[in-house]
């Protein structure tokens, strides 16, 4: 793997074997030394152009844990007219010998255009892009769910059979894409709900199913509920009338998370908006994953940065 | 002193071969083994001889961007493409919104020689969609405009539209419309439809395009105007003015060369080379524009030359601008996407991109028949070459163009305007060569 780009490029077998290499990165997590020196002397620079520093840190982690050097690069305000362009900050890595390049931008495809100019040697992660991709967030859910259904019996296995909702804004969501191609290459069903305004206009070609009602939905006895952010200000945008009717409609409030039986997963990327898309009982419950969550992004992530950089790096070029 | 050319064995849109004797920028004589008389001799043994080709729509730039594009340059890219006519866009700084912009803009196309500029007017004051600009007196001035569009912005306000329409009635002049609702396309990005949600890229839906043309077509017929169409991209838009004109509503429109070759699949790259307004569509939409410009619905090609500097054009696909250089690969794109398969002959290029765009545009001297007298516009095209489509193919300031690296068939071996060659054997000639041809023929006509 040269990039990280998206998990739309993923197959099973490299999603199952970064899974698997983070499930490695985990157990060494729960040993006293949680370092280990196979990034030794390599750099790897957190590039984001949108501020987001649960991502951030969370990378941040996952690579001084893999030894490697860390610099942080905040680049807020990035297009042509706002002053340093994507090309010069590129060749300003480049120049600094960066080996890895962790990317967060508001621009869909940014990190494409920089793994592919010519402008950087560096491996490139895509750390979330405008509305487009946010794999290592796909894959860390994808790490919790198998742990979740698998326990220690996790290596090796897919998802096979879940059957995972993913309620809200997908039609903002860089998030849901990640996971809409991701958990079902690894055998997964996947269902969208979401308000027709809030759904692409045309999601035939994604391996999904999608529909409008949450309650039908949720009868339908998934093992995953995964709850997307949602943002008020999409009322403005005349995406919805007003929050309150979203929550009653699209949120996961007492009742519906009363209603699930207690082995059905509650999943939130966070940062989470409690009383609208998700209510409190549902995200402080057992089954609610959210801290797992976190927790696996840096051994999903130090999995990520494993593959990438350490080896044999630019060999073919 | 003017140039004399004897052009031997071309042939004609119709499929005659003759020899064109070219003296006094006129076709002084049309016949076959015509005699030299001290002319020099071009051997067109294999080349097609067209009318210099008009483009409705071209970017200049000048004044206020010249760091894209300047008259000189724009014009130079114009006769590499085999045009002799262009008409320039109004979104310049300062808009072309007063006479004094426009006869500028006038003078500046003199002055360099390559293409006749035709200035097109703005609906709009600055562009801005608020209350007219001086139609009247850009009609009235040396620049004789008879176009007027926003280009770049829709003339969104139904009422402003309706007035803009009817007023410019009174000079035999014509609404080009950029149809883009407003809000239906606010931060819009690219095509809408299943893979702009792919590639999570704001959607730019058809509708947005004909909802426009729709309410056009039939403000159009309420107060007998004309209407032109600018840039139709969806197979919907065709529909719609089918409709108008079997209605009789007079109404033209053009497709661009890039609408009629390029589909959206190339946004998956996240090239900025392929960003664009309108945007490229589907499949299924280039196909029904070649049947619409096949069947006579679209009437012209015109190119939407928007050329934009390298930092505009290689960064993140929000950040960068729309548009992309067309002049001069258009008649290699129109020979790909029309002629090749059969869907329009040479005659039929010659009406597409030079005798209907001068005739919309109601500009004389330019979009004729290839006859005796006639005025010497013409260009002479190799349809055998073959090629990649290479930097060295681009003659403006801006190398935005979405063909790089294609092959495309077909070359431009020589253009002729006033009776000089702007492009001699696939060479452009030199600026002050061709300024000082521009300023001899200038005087010769008085």
């Amino acid at each position: 793997m040269n990039h990280l780009l998206g998990t739309r490029e993923l197959s099973r077998e490299q999603a199952v074997e970064l899974l698997d290499i983070a499930e490695d990165m985990a157990a060494v997590q729960e040993r006293e030394v949680k370092k280990l020196p196979t990034l030794r002397g390599k750099t790897v620079v957190n590039l984001f152009f949108e501020d987001s520093t649960r991502t951030r840190i969370s990378f941040e982690a996952a690579a001084k844990r893999l030894s490697a050097d860390v610099i942080n690069f905040s680049a807020k305000g990035s297009s042509v007219s706002k002053g340093e362009s994507l090309k010069d900050t590129a060749q300003t890595l480049q120049a600094m010998g960066a080996d890895g390049v962790v990317i967060r931008h508001p621009a869909s495809g940014a990190p494409l255009t920089l793994a592919t100019s010519g402008w950087i040697d560096a491996g490139v992660v895509n750390a979330g892009d405008g509305t487009h991709e946010h794999p290592t967030q796909a894959l860390l859910d994808a790490f919790t769910m198998r742990r979740r259904l698998h326990g220690a019996a996790s290596r090796g296995r897919g998802l096979d059979g879940a059957r995972v909702l993913i309620v809200g804004d997908v039609l903002h969501s860089r998030v849901a894409r990640s996971n809409a191609w991701l958990l079902p290459a690894l055998g997964a069903e996947v269902e969208l709900v979401a308000p027709p305004t809030l759904l692409p206009v045309d999601t035939r070609r994604w391996p999904v199913t999608t529909s409008y009602d949450l309650d039908e939905a949720l009868g339908r006895r998934p093992d995953v509920v995964m709850m997307l952010r949602i943002q008020a200000e999409r009322m403005h945008g005349a995406f919805f009338p007003n929050s309150r009717e979203y929550a009653r409609t699209w949120g996961l409030d007492d009742a519906r998370f009363d209603a699930l039986p207690d082995t059905t997963m509650v999943m939130h990327p966070g940062p989470m908006n409690r009383g609208l898309e998700i209510a409190a009982r549902a995200a402080d419950s057992p089954q609610s994953t959210v801290r797992e969550q976190v927790a696996n992004g840096v051994s999903v992530r130090m999995a990520a940065l494993y593959l990438l950089l350490s080896g044999e790096r630019g060999a073919a070029a | 002193m003017s140039e004399r050319h004897l052009i031997v064995g071309a042939q004609l849109p119709n499929g005659e071969r003759l020899d064109l004797l070219l003296e006094g920028g006129r076709i002084a004589e049309l016949g076959t083994g015509l005699d030299a008389r001290g002319a020099e001799r071009v051997d067109a043994e294999g080349l097609v001889v067209l009318p210099g080709l008009v483009d409705l729509h071209t970017h200049l730039r000048e004044p206020g961007y010249e760091q894209s594009e300047t008259v000189l340059t724009g014009t130079r890219a114009a006769a590499a493409g085999g045009f002799t006519a262009v008409f320039a866009m109004a979104n310049t700084s300062p808009v072309a919104d007063t006479a004094g912009v426009v006869e500028q803009e006038l003078s500046l196309g003199r002055a360099a020689g390559y293409a006749t500029v035709q200035p097109i007017g703005a609906v709009t004051v600055g562009l801005a969609g608020e209350r007219l600009a001086e139609l009247g007196a850009m009609a009235q001035s040396r620049a004789r405009v008879r176009v007027f569009s926003d280009d770049g912005f829709c003339v969104h306000d139904p009422l402003l539209m309706r007035r803009a329409l009817e007023y410019v009635k009174a000079f035999g002049g014509v609404i080009a419309q950029h149809a883009q609702e407003p809000r239906l396309t606010e931060g819009a990005q690219m095509n809408e439809g299943a893979l702009s949600g792919e590639l999570g890229l704001a959607g730019w839906p058809a509708v947005a395009e004909e909802s426009i043309i729709a309410r056009d077509v039939l403000l159009a017929e309420h107060v007998g105007s004309r209407l032109h169409v600018c840039h139709v991209s969806t197979a919907g838009s065709v529909e719609v003015i089918r409709w108008a004109k079997a209605r009789g509503i007079d109404v033209t429109a053009e497709v661009t060369p890039h609408h009629l070759l390029l589909t959206e699949d190339r946004v998956a790259s996240y090239d900025p080379r392929f960003k664009v307004n309108p945007p490229l569509r589907r499949a299924e939409d280039v196909e029904a524009l070649r049947a619409a410009l096949a069947d006579g619905t679209i009437d012209i090609v015109a190119t939407d030359h928007a050329p934009h500097p390298v930092e505009a054009k290689e960064g993140e696909w929000d950040a960068s601008a729309n548009g992309m250089v067309g002049l001069e690969s258009a008649l290699s794109v129109v020979h790909r996407t029309m002629v090749e398969p059969g869907r329009l002959d040479w005659a039929d290029v010659a009406r597409v991109l030079s005798q209907a765009p001068a005739r919309i545009g109601r500009l004389a001297g330019q979009g004729g028949a290839i006859e005796l007298d006639a005025p010497a516009e013409l260009v002479l095209y190799d349809p055998s070459a073959t090629g990649e489509f290479g930097l060295e193919r681009l003659a403006g300031r801006s190398t935005n163009s979405p063909y790089l690296g294609e092959t495309l068939p077909g070359s431009v071996r020589w253009t002729f305007h006033q009776g000089y060659a702007t492009v001699r054997d696939g060479e452009v000639r030199e600026a002050a060569e061709v300024a000082g041809l521009a300023a001899a023929a200038g005087s010769a006509d008085g």
